[in-house]
């Protein structure tokens, strides 16, 4: 088992270096760096001007020093101008060149500073993520047990007339986008045209102080899409279930449907979901990402959106790590769970 | 002119999908009358759920083709009719002599016709869809099928690579290939010219494994077949000072825009490892039939038991995932229009028109409403009519 762990973070880290090494080839990218000189600088900037101003920040050099200066394996860089003034990536503007530390890079802890925001990534990133958090937290909340409960009454019977109505329901909201079911929610429930006018259609004021009014909209725009995938295994799942020999053998043995139901057929009937919500997670940033922009609700999404845009990179490459911790966490998560949950597999 | 009610709209709205209703009618006639000579096409019409997908999936299909040609539109997506701006739909158009009618479904932000715009949006999707979704699939079979027959060290650099990409999240990774700078550094035709050369792989080696033993067949089949891919497949990565500048302009066939391309190439980059995973899943479990020992006693070529024995042994699950994928990757088309990447802004693509749209949504429901729907209903039927081929697939 420890050995299986370590392996598994093995491969984190590997698939976590190539990761950010692809995004900070391409963030790197020559006309990417103009870009970001020209956001940065003034956007009317001569090209001669463009390449003093990346010479002075050492955005020139070759890509391979510049990402391991990030990484913290190579010393940060340093320039000093005509009056023999020492500047550098390491060299916050408080401490004495002399004092500051040669290698500032994410193994140090320091994360580098966001272009945009003009804060510590670390900063950005903490608060940001736990904004999202607390979406997260909610989509859950409101999306696993609908789908459990849907995909079990579904499965319950298969081939009635619950199980159609409940199925179709399911498709439907697996073929709804959240860019598409939030504006038609946000168009029934929170436009002036159709007058219902039950909820808000931004959730800026939910970052400080979510209420049901101006939070429920986001959360439930994304539990939708991701519930309906969740309903259809759970339902697939009950169904196999409820065909199998034991639950046969209670039914004449003359066990209530609602007994069988709840105490032999669901708990066999939850090990598959429980992967899939897993799995599912990864899958719910991009919703995120989408609701985040819909809504205006600053959280890790739009600092994602707000950073590719602007070619923040060390904002951009501060995201991608989270988030390929959070898709390779997810899934060590269902593999150790599944194991845990099924008694008929063992780690090998 | 009185401004249209409610049940004058959609009698008119009715009757401007005419062209749609008869290929319609035609297509279910003809196939529901020769359904048993049609195999999974044909019993396709047994099953009511695959019967309302494929309703939908071939309404959005004709109407972006009929779109195309100017059939079903009553406007100009792009022309821009003053007093028409957010109007209400069913606004009569002000008579003159270039314009008459009505907005039917009412005028958007920069007064355009919202209805062909609608319309002309289903064309991009039907375009671009299908097309990408194929060449995802022939990336993923080219590169699954030998991952997992092989195994070792081929299969864990491939799916290292392949989980690699699916680690990243899609927008992020949108956001990094779909920009004007990355088209500008040529990276998008670098990518194209990686990726559609797996059609050309996949043929090529589909058909040698199989007639290798025939020269006289293969040579010939292989020049023509290999010729004419290989032709459009210069054509299209190579651009008149873009950055592969092969082909001289007298043979160069076409030249797809640099935006479409790399919407293109960033779909095809995003769908193609679920599919390899996919491919590799199903030869893992297939390779160990009897009828695959059976061709590898008879001395035949691991590629040839790859393409001749495995893969049409696992159709059926890829013919399903075809069509969930193509309604993904309309999911996905539409995300790059939302976030305004890739497509020209005036682009009529549902994507876009919801992202303009949703900006007055809360004043203004038509603009937004329906692009949204349309989207909806086009990726729900692609979804049914996948459920129905399962359920039909799994009957015998």
């Amino acid at each position: 088992m420890v050995l299986f762990l370590l392996r598994r973070l093995a491969f984190m880290i590997l698939t976590a270096l190539c990761l950010t090494f692809i995004v900070f080839a391409l963030t790197n990218l020559p006309p990417n760096l103009e870009k970001l000189a020209k956001t940065q600088g003034n956007s009317r900037m001569a090209d001669a001007e463009v390449t003093s101003w990346l010479h002075k920040r050492g955005y020139d050099r070759p890509m391979l020093t510049k990402y391991g200066e990030w990484l913290g394996v190579v010393p940060g860089f340093t320039i000093s101008d005509e009056a023999g003034d020492v500047t550098g990536t390491c060299i916050k503007r408080s401490i004495d060149p002399a004092n500051a530390p040669k290698y500032c890079g994410v193994l140090q802890g320091d994360w580098g500073t966001s272009t945009v925001f003009r804060d510590d990534v670390s900063t950005i990133i903490g608060t940001r993520l736990a904004l999202t958090g607390k979406l997260m937290f909610w989509v859950l909340v409101v999306m696993i047990p609908s789908a459990l409960i849907l995909g079990v009454i579904a499965g319950m019977k298969e081939g009635s007339k619950t199980d159609r109505t409940l199925s179709s329901i399911a498709i439907t909201t697996t073929a709804t986008p959240e860019y598409v079911s939030g504006v038609i929610l946000i168009a029934v429930f929170a436009s002036s045209a159709v007058g219902l006018k039950w909820f808000t259609g931004t959730a800026t004021k939910a970052m400080d102080d979510a209420t049901f009014r101006n939070f429920f909209l986001p959360v439930v725009t994304i539990a939708l899409y991701g519930m309906g995938y969740i309903a259809r295994m759970t339902r697939a799942s009950m169904a196999e279930v409820m065909t199998a020999q034991y639950i046969r053998t209670a039914r004449l043995k003359g066990v209530k449907f609602r007994d069988i139901v709840i105490r032999h057929a669901l708990r066999n009937a939850l090990i598959a979901p429980f992967t899939v919500i897993m799995l599912q997670i990864p899958w719910l940033l991009n919703g995120v990402v989408i609701v985040e922009t819909l809504f205006n609700y600053k959280g890790f999404g739009w600092a994602l959106v707000q950073a590719a845009g602007n070619n923040d990179i060390s904002l951009l490459l501060g995201v991608s790590v989270v988030s390929v911790v959070v898709v390779l966490l997810t899934q060590l998560i269902s593999d150790i769970g599944y194991v845990y949950l099924n008694p008929r597999i063992r780690v090998s | 002119m009185e401004t249209l009610s409610w049940g004058a709209i959609i009698v008119r709205i009715l009757l401007q999908f005419m062209p749609v209703w008869i290929a319609l009618a035609a297509v279910f006639v003809l196939s529901i009358t020769y359904k048993r000579k049609l195999g999974l096409y044909g019993k396709l019409f047994d099953s009511k759920v695959g019967m309302v997908g494929f309703f939908l999936v071939m309404f959005w299909i004709f109407t972006g083709l009929f779109g195309a040609m100017d059939m079903i539109i009553t406007h100009d997506p792009l022309t821009q009719i003053s007093g028409l701006k957010n109007k209400a739909p069913g606004t009569p158009v002000p008579d003159s002599s270039k314009y008459s009618g009505y907005y039917l479904l009412g005028g958007d932000n920069l007064a355009r016709d919202v209805f062909s715009r609608m319309v002309k949006g289903a064309f991009v999707v039907v375009q671009i869809a299908p097309l990408s979704t194929l060449f995802a699939f022939m990336v993923g079979i080219t590169l699954g099928l030998p991952a997992g027959y092989f195994g070792g060290y081929l299969d864990t650099a491939l799916s290292f690579a392949a989980n690699l990409i699916l680690a990243f999240p899609v927008i992020l990774l949108f956001y990094l290939l779909v920009t004007p700078e990355i088209v500008e550094s040529g990276i998008p035709n670098y990518m194209a010219a990686v990726l559609f050369i797996f059609p050309l792989i996949f043929v090529g080696v589909l058909l040698n494994s199989r007639f290798h033993t025939r020269p006289s067949v293969r040579t010939p089949l292989l020049i023509v077949v290999l010729g004419s891919m290989g032709w459009i497949y210069l054509s299209l990565i190579s651009e008149k000072g873009g950055a592969i500048d092969l082909v001289p302009a007298l043979l160069d066939g076409f030249d797809v825009p640099g935006g479409i391309l790399v919407v293109f190439v960033a779909v095809v980059f995003v769908n193609a490892p679920t599919v390899f995973r996919i491919v590799r899943g199903l030869t893992l479990d297939v390779k160990t039939r009897d009828y695959v020992a059976a061709a590898q006693t008879r001395g035949e070529s691991h590629w040839y038991i790859m393409l001749w024995e495995i893969l049409p042994n696992v159709r059926g699950p890829l013919i399903v995932d075809f069509c969930l994928r193509i309604g993904y990757t309309t999911i996905l088309l539409g995300t790059l229009g939302f976030f305004g990447l890739g497509l020209p802004p005036e682009s009529p693509d549902w994507g876009s028109t919801i992202n303009e749209g949703r900006k007055l949504l809360s004043i203004y429901l038509h603009p937004a409403l329906p692009p949204a729907i349309a989207l909806l209903s086009l990726v729900l039927g692609l979804n049914l009519l996948a459920d129905g081929l399962r359920e039909e697939s799994l009957r015998d």
